[in-house]
């Protein structure tokens, strides 16, 4: 099989990092804040199994790749239970509108 | 993801992002973390996140009853010069950097691939023995916070929140 050169995973994985730093910045919805952390973490990923292909006999880079990802799912699913929360409470997601500690 | 305005929308691009990457995992030959993405960030986190976006939905009075609507959950943008600002750069500045770095490890031959599950489960077992560890008793103690954050409490003040 023709491998793939691991100049493009990188850049692939620059560009979905400045992705997700656009939407993180951009979007004031929490969800699209979440979704942008989210693929930060996958364009991180990307250059660890890149890395990794050229090391086979420890696979250093896979290991935190995997680690990585078990922490952004534990990471996802508190971050939406405060979200819930903060919806119940405050009857918006909108970040801006978010402005006070106590209602 | 970055251009639309519905949130419902940009989990969906969310989606095929997702998958395009567990592609990509193939073809760097991580088979394991490649089934491992689709696992938990398709099957959990994406789920999770969509749950999420339909649970915090503001319900519009006259769009509630219209079922010929679009589902409109949108989000404010915030400035977009600001944001061009930094992500662009940041984009052109690390292109300029990998496509002008000569990294020592990529002009070795390309080893012979095999199967990464083996070695992935005798390194879990070995030598990241205790991140391992941690990492269950992470996952134990984040599944424990998440469930009670989200479950309704018997405050008065969030009580007319949960009937709704």
């Amino acid at each position: 099989m023709e491998t793939v050169p691991s100049q493009l995973f990188l850049i692939v994985g620059a560009a979905l990092f400045s992705i997700g730093l656009a939407v993180v910045l951009l979007k004031r919805h929490v969800i699209m804040v979440l979704m942008g952390i989210e693929l930060m973490l996958n364009a991180v990923n990307l250059n660890l199994v890149a890395f990794s292909r050229h090391d086979p006999d420890r696979l250093q880079g896979q290991m935190l790749a995997l680690f990585v990802m078990v922490v952004a799912a534990a990471e996802s699913a508190v971050a939406l239970a405060i979200v819930l929360q903060v919806y119940r409470h405050f009857r918006t997601a909108q970040l801006d509108e978010l402005n006070e500690l106590k209602q | 993801m970055l251009l639309t305005r519905n949130v419902l929308y940009a989990a969906f691009f969310l989606l095929l992002t997702l998958l395009g990457v567990a592609a990509l995992f193939v073809l760097a030959g991580a088979d394991f973390l490649a089934i491992a993405q689709i696992m938990i960030y398709v099957g959990g986190v994406l789920v999770l996140v969509i749950f999420g976006v339909m649970l915090t939905h503001k319900r519009e009075p006259q769009a509630a009853t219209d079922s010929q609507q679009p589902n409109r959950i949108l989000t404010l943008n915030r400035n977009w010069v600001g944001v061009l600002l930094v992500a662009m750069p940041l984009f052109l500045a690390l292109y300029t950097l990998l496509t002008r770095t000569n990294f020592a490890i990529m002009n070795q031959p390309s080893p012979v691939w095999r199967t990464t599950v083996d070695t992935i489960g005798k390194q879990l077992m070995t030598e990241y023995i205790v991140p391992f560890e941690l990492v269950g008793i992470l996952l134990l103690a984040a599944l424990v916070g998440a469930t009670y954050l989200a479950s309704p409490r018997s405050n008065p003040s969030t009580k007319h929140g949960n009937r709704t």
